[in-house]
């Protein structure tokens, strides 16, 4: 079983006590205990069992202006009272830093909303054993299919986050996380695709017969695919890939990025940066969101925030150290983004591939080729050449690649956003972007 | 391991007894036992933006029958918690049994110190050094507008406890030391990344205010940037300058090669065993055995004492990377690969240190044989679809080459590459290997742990380049 509150909140108050009483000003702590269970699947047979039970503690002490940190594991008295030693001394001879602070005391988040991020169901291993088995069955059931691997994890969690302003609050949050990964081979190549599903709730995992239907279906598709020559193109973005646009979109207006004159959107505030049809919204308070919270890492109340209206920028993603800095107010992001997501388009999934007579549907990317300062983007990916609406073969070993800013402004969304993860976006289309292929 | 069994109810006896029960019936297997002690101190912005201090201390216990592994780990250190742990191994493997394998190689030979970099130096000490660097690079030049340093130190002990109660031990220093500078002029913006590291103290890094030569470094990349232009799209031939630019082979060759995706049949490696791959001339190793590199270890995670691999032999697949489970399963040995990020993971076999031996050409030789190609001196980071073989890289000091000679610096691409042929493609193999400074961290199956690669000045014939300009 998962600690429960009282045990969190008795060791939080321990270390907080602790450093008030060597001295420090002030102090914040979390503490946290996880417990993880995972069955592995492997061509229709158990492949690994594994199961992990963590605790977690992290502090910070304040003296001043000055402040430090430290984290351990073990969570036994005696080495919490060394590490907090340890981590006052190197306050004391750590340099001031003006915008060191807890967060102001009238933003922490006064009542905890019941978000129903908690679903105390135990799905035993032999339960996850039944799901994997039917999982695999449908996903080996062509022949063209060689290997299927697949995971079921079911994890339980339980913090605390106190500070010397009072705060102390936490709350349980579980997830459900099945997933498959098969191989398909047919004469000219071997290929692998996937498909998941993840929720706080067992009951709205995704069948099992599905998932592994989709992922033996998503990966025949792309056997025998072709390279294409270098070319303008448009390109339209799967779901699964569209959704990052807007990881990077949050990166590159986080408080950090653009006080330190890293970033791209840096004073881009109230100017257009998408087209003026898109929105971006971040909202913390979805029943059961993957992304949901009831306030953000240093405890500030975190409110639903309109990052892009009609295309153009308001809010940065503000925590407490970088809002000083930037003369801005907390609004609750120490910790990043909750539930982020586009607003639909208004053109359906349909219409967006026939809206070219050709186009190029990018169905994986791989490569860390993004760049935040810049905002230039190159990866290598993976998809299919569409004409009139159709798919017409699988491509890969090409490059995709264009510049944020400019992409960002020639973005159409189609209308079948779903709420499923903690980002999530439409199918997206890009026009002008480059190809490098043959 | 003594803050293991002198903090809690548990005693030696006990955990030799609880893990010998345990495994008796099982084919391999042991308890892992780990305490690590970590630093970090970063500059960034003219400040010292955070110090952080870090000590974990836990176990994970693994038991393997068939093709069957359990694990489960805890950093709740007490007699209740291993047996805990213990009934979760067996639950999970009741209805497998197997015959316990009890060899294990052993080897006196050590390629590092048993030091703790942490407590070596003050803190202040590094706090001063963190300091001239930021000083340094802004008096430099006025284009640079912002710096980050950062020095990461860790000392990880550990002891594997196998059954019958043999006991395997090995304590590890790291160090890491990073630069990053951001330049701007005329509204342009770059930035430029150099570090060194490796399994030594601060101090081997860092006299002779060799700082000075990582600060120069990220600035001559970062300003070499801001003249660059946009990178050229298509198919073209590259040269790749010696040292880090071997992460390559590391995401190209390397993954495919690892024991577990080749058991699986899932590496586009796993029929072409003694069969040519790559070009006559072409050797490539994988070693754990190099004095303080990053990516040695004195043994794996598993125990056994690495060695120097070898995968690639004048052009001829050899090897691949076991660790004990794949080996078991594959009718091999483990070649000492077997690697996890700590306790709370599983063991994989992992690459160490990928390296590709000199040949016998120059630079200048290539260069001047390529009519239009690019040169690239250096990249960020890799990945690889092991299963199609389709791998990238990103570009992070290039140069276009014309009719033999080296063209203005572009801006930042990835190449894409086809792992199973791309080695076919080498036409030219440089005398001139080079180590990679030390700054490696390998990602796989959500673990990341510290690598090194090597290899000379090489020409590749053919690969695509992701850039903007057709």
């Amino acid at each position: 079983m998962v600690k429960d509150q009282e045990f969190l909140k008795f060791k939080a108050s321990y270390c907080l006590d602790l450093a008030k009483k060597m001295g420090a000003t002030d102090a914040s702590v979390t503490v946290g205990h996880s417990i993880s269970e995972t069955v592995n699947f492997r061509n229709k047979s158990l492949e690994a069992s594994d199961r992990s039970d963590g605790l977690a503690l992290s502090i910070e002490t304040y003296l001043g202006k000055k402040r430090s940190s430290i984290s351990s594991s073990n969570l036994l008295d005696e080495n919490i009272k060394t590490l907090i030693e340890k981590c006052f001394e190197t306050t004391k001879i750590t340099p001031e830093d003006e915008f060191n602070s807890l967060p102001d005391k009238n933003l922490l988040a006064k009542q905890i909303s019941s978000l129903n991020l908690y679903d105390e169901t135990r799905f035993e291993n032999d339960k996850k054993i039944k799901y994997l088995k039917d999982l695999e069955e449908s996903a080996s059931s062509d022949n063209q299919i060689i290997n299927t691997e697949s995971s079921f994890t079911e994890n339980k969690s339980n913090f605390i986050l106190a500070n010397s302003d009072g705060f102390c609050d936490g709350y349980k949050t579980s997830s459900f996380t099945t997933s498959c990964v098969t191989v398909a081979k047919d004469e000219n190549s071997m290929e692998r695709d996937y498909e998941f599903s993840s929720k706080r709730h067992l009951s709205d995992i995704k069948q099992a017969t599905d998932l592994g239907n989709k992922a033996a279906e998503q990966t025949i598709r792309k056997l025998s695919p072709k390279k294409i020559g270098s070319e303008k193109i448009n390109i339209i973005f799967d779901k699964r890939i569209s959704k990052g646009m807007l990881s990077v979109f949050a990166s590159a207006i986080s408080a950090s990025a653009i006080a330190r004159g890293t970033s791209f959107l840096k004073d881009k505030i109230d100017q257009q940066v998408f087209a003026n049809s898109i929105n971006v919204i971040d909202k913390p308070d979805i029943i059961k969101g993957m992304g949901s919270q009831s306030f953000d890492s240093e405890g500030v109340n975190s409110n639903t925030l309109q990052l892009i209206e009609n295309g153009i920028l308001k809010n940065y993603l503000v925590d407490t150290y970088n809002g000083k800095k930037l003369n801005l107010q907390s609004n609750g992001r120490s910790g990043g983004t909750t539930n982020l997501y586009f607003e639909k388009g208004n053109i359906s999934y349909e219409d967006l591939l026939k809206k070219n007579s050709k186009s190029l549907y990018i169905t994986e990317t791989i490569g860390h080729g993004s760049n935040l300062v810049t905002g230039d983007y190159s990866v290598g990916a993976t998809g299919f050449l569409v004409e009139d609406g159709e798919f017409k073969y699988p491509v890969n070993e090409i490059t995709i690649a264009g510049n944020f800013k400019d992409m960002f402004k020639n973005i159409t969304l189609a209308n079948d956003l779903e709420l499923e993860y903690s980002v999530n976006s439409p199918t997206m289309m890009i026009e002008g972007m480059t190809v490098a292929g043959k | 391991m003594s803050n293991f069994f002198n903090k809690s109810d548990l005693t030696r006896q006990d955990t030799d007894k609880i893990v010998s029960e345990t495994l008796n019936n099982c084919d391999d297997g042991e308890l892992y036992l780990e305490e690590s002690k970590s630093e970090s101190i970063l500059l960034d912005d003219n400040k010292i933006k955070s110090s952080n201090y870090s000590s974990d201390l836990g176990f994970g216990f693994r038991a393997i029958s068939n093709e069957v592994v359990a694990y489960s780990y805890s950093n709740e250190i007490s007699k209740d918690s291993l047996k805990n742990s213990s009934e979760n191994l067996k639950s999970t493997l009741k209805s497998i049994k197997g015959t316990y394998n009890h060899e294990i190689t052993k080897s006196n030979k050590k390629f590092y110190e048993d030091i703790n970099p942490i407590e070596e130096k003050t803190l202040d000490s590094k706090l001063e050094v963190l300091n001239k660097v930021n000083d340094f690079l802004r008096k430099k030049d006025g284009s640079v507008k912002q710096v980050t340093a950062s020095f990461a130190g860790e000392q990880k002990s550990i002891e594997i406890i196998r059954s019958g109660g043999e006991a395997l031990t090995d304590v590890r220093p790291l160090i890491r030391f990073n630069v990053s500078v951001m330049l701007e002029k005329n509204g342009r913006k770059e930035t430029g990344v150099y570090g060194i590291g490796g399994r030594q103290s601060y101090e081997d890094y860092l006299k002779n205010d060799n700082w000075k030569n990582v600060c120069e470094e990220a600035f001559r990349i970062a300003s070499v940037n801001l003249e660059s232009k946009p990178a050229p799209a298509g198919e073209m031939k590259v040269v790749l300058g010696p040292g880090w630019p071997a992460i390559l082979i590391h995401e190209a060759i390397g993954h495919g090669l690892e024991g577990d995706f080749n058991r699986k049949k899932t590496s586009a490696f796993h029929n072409l065993m003694g069969e040519k791959v790559a070009s006559d001339g072409v050797t490539i190793v994988d070693d754990g055995t190099i004095d303080n590199r990053r990516g040695s270890l004195t043994i794996d995670d598993e125990g056994t004492p690495t060695e120097r691999t070898v995968l690639i032999e004048n052009g001829i697949l050899k090897n691949f990377m076991q660790d004990r489970h794949n080996a078991r399963l594959m009718n091999t040995r483990s070649t000492g690969s077997g690697r996890r990020e700590n306790y709370r993971h599983i063991v994989l076999p992992r690459m160490r240190n990928t390296m590709m031996l000199s040949g016998n050409q120059t630079q200048d030789e290539m260069i001047k044989s390529v009519d239009k190609g690019i040169f690239a001196v250096s990249f960020g980071g890799g990945q690889v679809d092991i299963t199609s073989g389709k791998f990238v890289f990103n570009c992070t000091e290039a140069y276009e080459i014309n009719n033999g000679k080296i063209g203005s610096p572009i801006k930042g691409a990835t190449l894409i590459g086809d792992g199973p042929s791309i080695l076919k493609e080498v036409s030219m193999v440089g005398n001139d290997m080079m180590l990679d400074p030390g700054i490696g961290t390998c990602g796989k199956a959500g673990q990341g742990v510290p690598v090194g690669v090597a290899q000379p000045s090489i020409l590749i014939d053919k690969m695509t380049v992701g850039g903007t300009k057709l």
